[in-house]
């Protein structure tokens, strides 16, 4: 259960190596809920639960893979075996090389497959799960590539459109049943997956991205952009008329 | 089959932690009866008026039984001064209807709107609790629904009277109240002769406590300044009062001794925002509530119930005032002999940078039999805080120095604490729990803060 400060006591993380859940969970560390971190069974994920439980967390790993949608109740089914989940990280995706994306056959699929199908695959059976309850937060990291799906990262961004929609209609749908989902929309975060690419404007550290997640989940908001800057950048970048937007260097 | 009810967002009177659950009302003790019997795994809780802060009256996912409907008063017998009532009674119903029989509610918290079924759940306390003890100490039998179905009756002495015992501040959790038999004060008038004194600092304060300067008085209560940092830290409104004898009211009162007289002033609308509960908020309103009380105090002044007992009833739904991100009372309870940690945990709070002005500070007597019950002997504290940043970690902290003094804290206040604080607070757990499984084997009777205590 949530407590009253806004605490919980216990926390999924779906894509339990990602550095953005691992940010968030240290976020909520202080409170020492216990973890379930999600994830394909690597030494990372290892090392990712150690650091969690030298903050004093206790911790529960669940093998998950993304792409595997049939055994995605099967992960679920064993973080709920904890109890009550009261927070839901959902983190997984991959970037990708967005040139060879939308050339190769198989880096494509597998990018909405993981991105947008797994997505949507955990999205449906955590809300069955959540209305049980009859509370629960999910946050649900989206991206502001999703909000208008320029040609340079189309494929990622184009997964990302349909999570992003995915999820802020969840929540919408599952508010009655007093679950609450957080959709958050960063730009470029410097994290294991974004390796290699160059500094982007408004870029921000997976902390960062913690940090305005949590504050939006405490105070329930249904959609937050991070940084915050975004949310105007992204309103005017939505309405450029096409042929202008395709010539913006972005 | 599920009984009819409705999807409904819930949470506490300090408006924190919402969470949905189906909401069954109580019409009659059959169809109590069929919704326990149709709990589904989430099981199913009791719940009044929702006047307890934190999450002791919701069941996310579950049942929630809103006993309001059940609020039949069955008899009043003026000569045993012993009233039979639904559960679902409220304390304000039954004072109105017991007053003109000359009876007086034994047991009454900080508001009448709490039910009789949530004033033996939680074992309630008063301003009297050092003369009169709780509000399960006066209850003479109750009507029990347990998870097999059986209504039970059950007595403080009697073949059940562990069940009894643990149903008195079991937080709902042995079963669903019924009906309770309860034993009234008779009193010749609805009103009280109190003196009252105003002190300049925290010392003079406790001193008030400690010189048993309240002994010969039922009720006792100070309002101690928590804002105020340097030497006026502590200085307090400190009153006591017992109720006034027919010949000790004014000739004007004496023709209606027993009417009811508690105004109340507005119903605050919804519309406050967050942060208005502040530093500059707070520190002027508790100036002006210091000064209520003149400077040398007063002595055998008659007074009412609002004005002496329920100043907050005169703003109904005052819990507005905190705004949508609402608010947490942290009411916790040291033994005698630690008045100096009391101090500094005082102290403490009034340079934390978290602002509480509803504070209440009183001795408490002696404990009861019941295992979850709260008050011991000793000082209890009430502190309001605003809901911000920070204030869990301040809360975790004080419960550290609140538990290594020997202290507790009270599950209808309690909105945040941790199942391994809680265990550490109430040494008699397991011997509850004991009883609780043997009566509730599958855990029925479950409730959110059930949940994050871990006592199912």
């Amino acid at each position: 259960m949530i407590d009253a400060t806004g605490n919980p006591r216990t926390v999924l993380l779906l894509g339990g190596t990602s550095d953005i859940a691992l940010a968030i969970a240290q976020m909520y560390a202080p409170a020492k809920p216990h973890v379930v971190l999600a994830a394909r069974p690597t030494s990372r994920r290892e090392a990712a639960a150690t650091q969690l439980r030298d903050l004093g967390c206790e911790t529960t790993e669940v093998d998950f893979d993304a792409k595997d949608t049939d055994s995605h109740a099967m992960t679920l089914d064993a973080a709920f075996a904890v109890g009550d989940i009261d927070v839901t990280v959902v983190a997984f995706g991959v970037q990708g090389d967005d040139e060879q994306a939308w050339q190769s056959h198989a880096h494509a699929v597998e990018m909405a497959q993981v991105n947008f199908t797994g997505a949507v695959s955990v999205g449906v059976l955590l809300g069955e799960r959540l209305r049980k309850q009859g509370h629960g937060k999910v946050i649900a990291l989206s991206s502001v590539a999703g909000e208008r799906v320029r040609r340079s990262t189309f494929m990622y961004g184009a997964t990302k459109a349909g999570f992003d929609g995915f999820y802020l209609n969840l929540g919408e749908a599952l508010a009655p049943e007093g679950v609450k989902v957080t959709v958050v929309r960063p730009g470029q975060v410097r994290t294991k997956m974004s390796e290699g690419r160059g500094k982007a404007p408004l870029e921000q550290t997976a902390e960062q991205v913690a940090a305005i997640a949590v504050k939006a989940a405490r105070k329930g908001k249904p959609l937050v952009w991070a940084p915050r800057a975004f949310r105007p950048v992204m309103s005017v970048l939505r309405h450029v008329p096409r042929p202008l937007f395709k010539k913006l260097p972005i | 089959m599920e009984p009819d009810y409705e999807l409904k967002k819930l949470t506490g009177w300090a408006r924190t932690s919402p969470t949905v659950a189906k909401v069954v009302h109580a019409a009659d003790v059959d169809s109590v009866a069929a919704a326990v019997a149709a709990a589904g795994e989430r099981g199913v809780i009791a719940r009044g008026l929702g006047r307890s802060y934190g999450d002791p009256a919701q069941n996310a996912g579950g049942l929630v039984i809103d006993m309001t409907g059940l609020d039949k008063i069955h008899s009043i017998d003026p000569d045993g001064a012993i009233v039979d009532v639904d559960a679902g009674v409220s304390l304000d119903q039954l004072m109105k209807a017991a007053l003109p029989h000359g009876l007086w509610v034994p047991v009454l918290p900080g508001t009448r709107q709490v039910t009789v079924g949530g004033a033996i759940a939680n074992d309630i306390h008063g301003k009297n609790h050092h003369s009169a003890g709780t509000f399960g100490s006066h209850v003479l039998s109750m009507e029990l629904l347990t998870a097999d179905g059986q209504v039970r009756t059950l007595t403080p002495d009697g073949p059940e009277q562990d069940l009894f015992w643990a149903t008195v501040a079991g937080i709902g959790l042995t079963g669903i109240i019924l009906r309770a038999s309860v034993k009234m004060k008779k009193t010749e008038s609805a009103y009280f002769t109190v003196d009252a004194d105003r002190t300049s600092n925290l010392d003079e304060t406790i001193e008030l406590f400690v010189n048993g300067s309240d002994d010969n008085y039922d009720y006792s209560m100070a309002v101690p300044d928590t804002i105020s940092t340097g030497p006026k830290m502590g200085r307090a409104t400190f009153s006591r009062g017992s109720l006034a004898k027919l010949d000790e009211l004014p000739p004007k009162l004496r023709a209606n001794p027993l009417k009811f007289d508690a105004p109340h002033l507005v119903t605050l609308p919804d519309i406050f925002p967050n942060g208005l509960a502040n530093k500059l908020t707070f520190g002027l309103m508790s100036e002006v509530w210091q000064k209520l009380v003149p400077k040398n105090g007063h002595r055998g002044k008659i007074m009412n119930l609002t004005q002496f007992y329920h100043p907050l009833d005169m703003i109904w739904e005052w819990n507005r005032a905190y705004g949508s991100k609402g608010f947490l009372q942290y009411q916790f309870s040291l033994p005698f002999e630690r008045e100096e940690e009391l101090k500094a945990i005082l102290r403490k709070v009034s340079t934390s940078g978290h602002y509480s002005f509803l504070n209440v500070l009183k001795r408490m007597g002696e404990s009861n039999r019941a295992p979850l019950s709260y008050p011991h002997p000793g000082f209890m504290m009430c502190l309001d805080f605003p809901i911000k940043q920070g204030l869990d970690a301040f809360c975790a902290d004080l419960d550290d120095e609140v538990l290594s003094y020997g202290g507790r804290l009270y599950t209808a206040k309690d909105s945040r604490t941790s199942p391994e604080a809680f265990r550490t607070m109430y040494p008699r757990l397991d011997e509850w729990r004991k009883i609780r499984d043997s009566v509730d084997p599958q855990g029925i009777f479950a409730s959110d803060m059930a949940r994050r205590l871990e006592l199912l």
